[in-house]
């Protein structure tokens, strides 16, 4: 099960809707850090609403992947998680998600925007001058 | 209403198999769905321990009754290498794995009894409990179901 990356300007958006093993997550991990670093994307939205069931491999591998986003240049939020997953999680243990997170994605994608453009190295930014400029 | 399970955790996709026949027979025993999502989570770390510690076990999942009440209990069985200091895998942040270390500690504090059966060559038995609510008087439970003294 390939779980599909779309590009959204300079955002990446994923949505993870199945029940992934824990090799299909790893997978899924290192394909999103490439597709960042190729496109060289500011921001990764990681939609997590349909997921009902986040073990502590999951979270691990969330924490890990905005981490490794983080390191790569990219701004990140998870957005939508379940009311039972974060009481799980809390329960389980630590908190175990340490990124930035938001109700739903309408939110996050707007966080992501407003971080990119705090930082002022907004790839559309300067297509934008460029194009007025033309 | 299903009152076993039986899934034999010898690949990767059998945890989320696991952690589906968990969900289900939870929700459907009425447990809230908070707790049905606990015991789902719970089951998906034992069985994640059985595959990656174990090379493989099994997972069982039944609904047992004690006094007025029904619950699901869950036994995660392998003949793996057994765990040395079961104390020691029951505290938080210890990894043999690189993990978070919270995967059996975790799993105990989502359920409402665990107990811990290994010996080091020979294997490892967990068997954890979840209680569901209390049924109204007139609804003894049915004698299908396993009896679990107290």
């Amino acid at each position: 099960m390939k779980i599909p990356i779309l590009r959204l300007g300079e955002i990446l958006l994923t949505s993870i809707q199945v029940d992934l093993t824990d090799a299909e997550v790893m997978e899924f991990q290192s394909s999103v850090l490439h597709t960042i670093s190729e496109v060289e994307a500011r921001g990764l939205a990681l939609d997590i609403t349909a997921m009902e069931v986040v073990d502590s491999f999951m979270a691990r591998t969330i924490n890990d992947t905005a981490s490794m986003a983080r390191l790569l240049g990219a701004e990140v939020v998870v957005c939508g998680m379940h009311p039972s997953v974060a009481l799980t999680l809390v329960e389980m243990g630590r908190g175990l998600i340490g990124v930035d997170a938001t109700f739903n994605l309408d939110e996050g994608l707007s966080r992501l925007r407003k971080r990119i453009a705090q930082r002022g190295d907004s790839m559309l930014g300067e297509d934008d001058r460029h194009e007025r400029s033309s | 209403m299903p009152i076993f399970a039986h899934v034999p955790i010898m690949q990767e996709f059998h945890i989320a198999e696991a952690r589906r026949a968990a969900l289900l027979m939870a929700l459907d025993l009425g447990l809230k769905r908070t707790e049905a999502y606990y015991v789902a989570t719970a089951v998906s770390e034992l069985a994640t321990n059985l595959f990656l510690h174990a090379g493989g076990g099994d997972i069982q999942l039944s609904v047992v009754a004690r006094s007025n009440r029904l619950g699901i209990e869950v036994i995660a069985q392998d003949e793996g290498p057994g765990i040395a200091d079961v104390a020691l895998a029951l505290s938080d942040g210890f990894t043999t794995s690189n993990g978070l270390g919270c995967g059996l500690p975790g799993a105990q504090r989502l359920m409402d009894e665990m107990e811990i059966d290994s010996e080091v060559g020979r294997g490892t038995r967990i068997l954890a409990r979840k209680w569901g609510p209390v049924l109204p008087q007139d609804r003894e439970p049915t004698s299908s179901y396993q009896v679990v003294e107290n």
